[in-house]
């Protein structure tokens, strides 16, 4: 339903330029959901961003991103504003700032309506109350008619949720949705998206820096790492068979209640200066077992097959 | 929201009160009387010229009567120049021309600086957003004092299109350049401060969320961005006011226009006292309103303010 | 205990390691970007060269600036034009004065209020504002009201009041732009006082028990000197256009004396009569400073606080 092809982002700084998204290409079918997993800076965020055409001014995108046999990147302010929210929707970061602090909740949801629907303000008030109820927020009466400094983080992103499926879209992005919230905030929002996803059969992105919260919400999974595909598959095969080093180490650093005390894992190694990425493999400086070539700088990057539902990047398999 | 006014009001007065205080220590602690300073009066006739002012009570009775005179009778008292005219007499035939140019100077400022900066902001690296960004940085250093000849060197004396000076009762061609030299540099602050919020606005998360949502641009920047945009701007109104009003002497003394200004310069060239005192009293009380008026709409449009306090 | 320093060695060597890549000053930095920053470094040639002017200019003028030229006096609009012949390199003024010379004398005035007015409020305003911020609570409150009151007074009315009862001095004109100016200076400084004090280096500075003179000077100064840098340089011109204003109407530095808003002033009332260079030279002079002190301003601030790049 939406694929995306070599699809290349980068941002002109007063720094240098800045490759966020490397030729990262990835199909999602219907009904299906796709963890996009990675840390802070490797991309995830931008790739979102350059599917709904969201990314700032300096940024410039290439390669295909196609939707209903249509190129999103190639498409103008208006026709992406048809797809915006009605087929695709987006949930962002930070719900403690993405809510327009000026505006009533009522004002910013009915808003969708009447836009994409043509829904009158009383109709779409009426649509918006039913569907907080929908995400569970208690006294949507109250809320419907707060500031969003009056909620709680939860409750804001309750508030997100509820604009972003509001249109019942066929893809719903969601990026971080749950890392500023409390743990047990966290486990309530994933319940939520497994709901949505049988109620509304909408395809979901999930963008997330934490393998704990994916194994029962995604069925395939993608690692990206420097604006890079490290791994790709289906999460029970990459869960119970990771082969990517990267993934291995994503696996590691999820805490575990059945496992005894010890020491928690990382990543050995900061994350990579994406203005000053190292030459060859992206992943080298980081690698526990690099290989000659590797070293040197000589290695490149790209998918291989090993089997039906997983690749994985060939110097990893080159390597070891 | 009232507790908030209650509380802006409960800071206005007690600033009012001091404001008169403050004139009134400093010109009774001014070296001699007001009608010591030129030629010697008999000393008679100088003790019935201050028993007719009530110069020859104590300086708290003299305060209470003052004070009580401005608040119950809008009185400022006898000009100590114009025999035969009052502060309140002068301020009169002033304050209507003043305002007339002062309001048009304020709309201006206000609605072209927005505009202007808006426009710039959402055309950032335009033509049209270097051209607002060059006035708005020349502007600065173009006070009314510098605009003021500029224009008339310009429109007065090499094109002979306006009139150079005088008011006749407020005809058109007499208040173009008296507004233009007033509102200028406050166009441009105000341009700038529009631009550089409006930029910071767009570039803030909620606005990406309203992109998603696919409504149009038009429609995220009147509904969106505007509000918080306007934020820092509503607070520049208030200097920007005091300024105008400032201003306006200038513009008085040098386009004769006849307004509160020059009854001002002529007090204070020729220690009116009364005069100089009530005008500052009255531009006070009217700049200290105007305070309270902003801080109002400035609680209204922002609710976080308007909740807390 | 044993384990712990090791741990501790081990964080602080990673440590040391990202620094290593980043370990230039915050000063050093600041002075990269400010010297990149085209505007700013032509603006501090420029202010450069109008200083060496103020100084060096004496030695190249042929007529003092209070000798008149009886030779010119009576027909000035022909005959008291800019030229070399003559020595009047800017012409002369309405009474004969050589222009070049005043030009001087009115640029070291007004840069001289303009940088004394500015160090009184940055003095005034950062003992204020320090003392107001970092001891908060009830005495905050009261001294940042105080503040308020005499900020809503439009001040420029109550200087002239000053001007008048006291004097027309630039003793009087330096004591009374002085009061009214650092009340923004405190305003700045407070603020940033508060948030210097809820950095997490500060509260980690008394959780071990380091005295509050030595925060202060450790901690509050350092981090306060680029906003007062700022806010300096922007001060200077702000000072020279209040004294300039109140030079225009007549009511600040009086002769023989002059000032660039004096000069302006005088240009502006003659140029009726053909006598352009009466108000250009003054007023290139004034408009070229004014934009370099902004300039050096914005690239100062800029330098100092990257985060609007």
């Amino acid at each position: 339903m939406l694929s995306v092809k070599n699809l290349f982002v980068k941002f002109k700084t007063p720094e240098g330029v800045v490759r966020a998204v490397n030729n990262i290409s990835f199909n999602l079918l219907k009904n299906q959901s796709l963890a996009i997993v990675g840390e802070s800076g490797s991309g995830k965020t931008q790739l979102a961003f350059s599917i709904l055409g969201l990314l700032d001014k300096n940024a410039e995108s290439q390669g295909q991103i196609n939707y209903q046999d249509k190129n999103l990147l190639n498409l103008d302010e208006r026709s992406l504003n048809k797809i915006r929210t009605k087929k695709i929707s987006i949930i962002f970061q930070d719900p403690m700032t993405s809510l327009n602090p000026y505006m009533k909740i009522k004002k910013q949801i009915n808003e969708i309506l009447i836009y994409h629907n043509s829904f009158t303000n009383e109709q779409a008030t009426k649509e918006s109350l039913r569907i907080l109820d929908a995400v569970k927020i208690h006294d949507s009466r109250k809320t419907i008619d707060s500031y969003p400094h009056e909620l709680s983080g939860g409750m804001r992103q309750r508030v997100m949720i509820a604009m972003s499926i509001i249109c019942k879209p066929e893809i719903i992005i969601a990026d971080e949705p749950t890392t500023s919230l409390d743990v047990t905030i966290q486990s309530q929002i994933m319940d939520l998206f497994n709901d949505i996803k049988k109620e509304f059969n909408s395809s979901i992105i999930l963008i997330t820096h934490n393998m704990g919260i994916i194994k029962n919400v995604c069925d395939n999974i993608m690692v990206m790492y420097g604006g890079k595909t490290m791994e790709l598959g289906k999460t029970n095969e990459v869960f119970s068979n990771p082969l990517h080093p990267y993934t291995k180490g994503l696996l590691e650093t999820v805490p575990s209640i059945d496992q005894e005390y010890k020491k928690l894992k990382t990543i050995k190694g900061n994350p990579i200066n994406m203005i000053s990425p190292p030459s060859g493999c992206i992943f080298r400086t980081r690698c526990p077992d690099p290989s000659h070539e590797c070293l040197e700088g000589t290695s490149t990057n790209a998918l291989i097959k090993i089997k039906a539902d997983h690749w994985v990047d060939q110097c990893c398999v080159n390597c070891h | 929201m009232i507790n908030f006014i209650l509380k802006r009001i409960s800071i206005a007065i007690p600033t009012i009160l001091i404001l008169i205080i403050i004139s009134f220590i400093l010109m009774h602690s001014a070296p001699g009387g007001p009608f010591t300073s030129e030629k010697p009066l008999p000393e008679q006739v100088l003790k019935n010229i201050n028993a007719k002012y009530g110069l020859d009570q104590p300086m708290y009775i003299q305060m209470y009567n003052y004070i009580t005179g401005i608040i119950f009778n809008f009185d400022f008292g006898p000009s100590f120049r114009y025999k035969d005219r009052s502060v309140n007499d002068l301020i009169a035939q002033g304050f209507p021309v003043t305002l007339k140019y002062g309001s048009w100077s304020f709309i201006i400022a206000v609605f072209f600086g927005v505009s202007l900066g808006v426009i710039a902001a959402i055309r950032q690296n335009s033509y049209l957003d270097y051209l607002s960004v060059g006035f708005s940085v020349s502007a600065q250093v173009l006070p009314n004092f510098v605009m003021a000849p500029i224009l008339v060197l310009i429109f007065t004396l090499w094109l002979g299109w306006l009139p150079g000076g005088g008011w006749e009762g407020g005809k058109i061609q007499f208040v173009i350049m008296p507004v233009i030299a007033l509102s200028t540099s406050y166009m441009a602050s105000i341009a700038r401060l529009t631009r550089s919020s409006m930029l910071e606005v767009l570039n803030s998360n909620f606005i990406r969320t309203a992109r998603a949502k696919g409504i149009p641009k038009y429609k995220i920047i009147f509904s969106h961005a505007l509000k918080p945009t306007l934020l820092p701007v509503i607070s520049y109104l208030g200097p920007a006011f005091v300024g105008m009003i400032t201003g306006s002497v200038v513009i008085d003394m040098y386009f004769s226009t006849g307004g509160i200004g020059l009854h001002f310069v002529n007090g204070a060239l020729n220690r009116d006292y009364s005069t100089i005192m009530g005008i500052t009293i009255l531009i006070g009380c009217l700049t200290i309103t105007f305070n309270l008026l902003v801080d109002i709409i400035y609680a209204w449009i922002d609710p976080k303010i308007r909740y807390d306090s | 205990m044993i384990i712990l320093n090791k741990k501790f060695n081990e964080i602080e060597k990673n440590i040391s390691k990202i620094q290593e890549v980043k370990g230039r000053s915050l000063w050093h930095d600041a002075r990269v970007r400010f010297f990149k920053n085209k505007a700013a470094v032509v603006s501090l040639t420029t202010l450069f060269l109008v200083l060496l002017f103020s100084f060096l200019g004496p030695i190249f003028a042929k007529w003092s600036n209070e000798e008149i030229d009886w030779s010119v006096l009576g027909d000035i609009s022909t005959l008291g034009y800019p030229s070399i012949e003559t020595g009047h390199y800017f012409g002369t003024d309405e009474l004969g004065r050589d222009l070049f010379s005043r030009v001087i004398q009115g640029t070291k005035i007004s840069l001289m209020v303009g940088i004394v007015g500015a160090l009184i409020a940055v003095v005034v305003g950062t003992i204020y504002g320090a003392t107001a911020g970092y001891f908060g609570g009830r005495i905050d409150s009261i001294m940042m009201r105080i503040v308020d009151i005499l900020m809503s007074i439009p001040y420029m009315f109550v200087l002239i009041l000053l001007l008048v009862i006291f004097g027309r001095s630039i003793l009087m004109l330096f004591i009374g732009i002085g009061l009214v100016s650092w009340l923004d200076m405190a305003r700045i400084v407070r603020g940033q006082t508060l948030s210097i004090k809820k950095k997490e280096y500060v509260e980690a500075a008394i959780t071990i028990g380091v005295s509050h003179f030595t925060i202060i000077r450790r901690h509050i100064i350092p981090n306060l000197l680029g906003v007062v840098a700022v806010y300096a340089t922007l001060l200077v011109p702000g000072m020279i256009l209040t004294e300039s204003f109140i030079s225009f109407l007549g009511l600040g530095v009086q002769e023989p004396n002059t000032s660039w808003g004096a000069l302006i002033s005088e240009g502006a009332g003659t140029m009726r009569y053909g006598t352009l260079w009466q108000l250009l030279f003054p007023l290139f002079f004034f408009v070229i400073s004014l934009f370099s002190f902004f300039f050096i301003g914005d690239g100062l601030r800029d330098a100092l606080d990257p985060k609007d790049r």
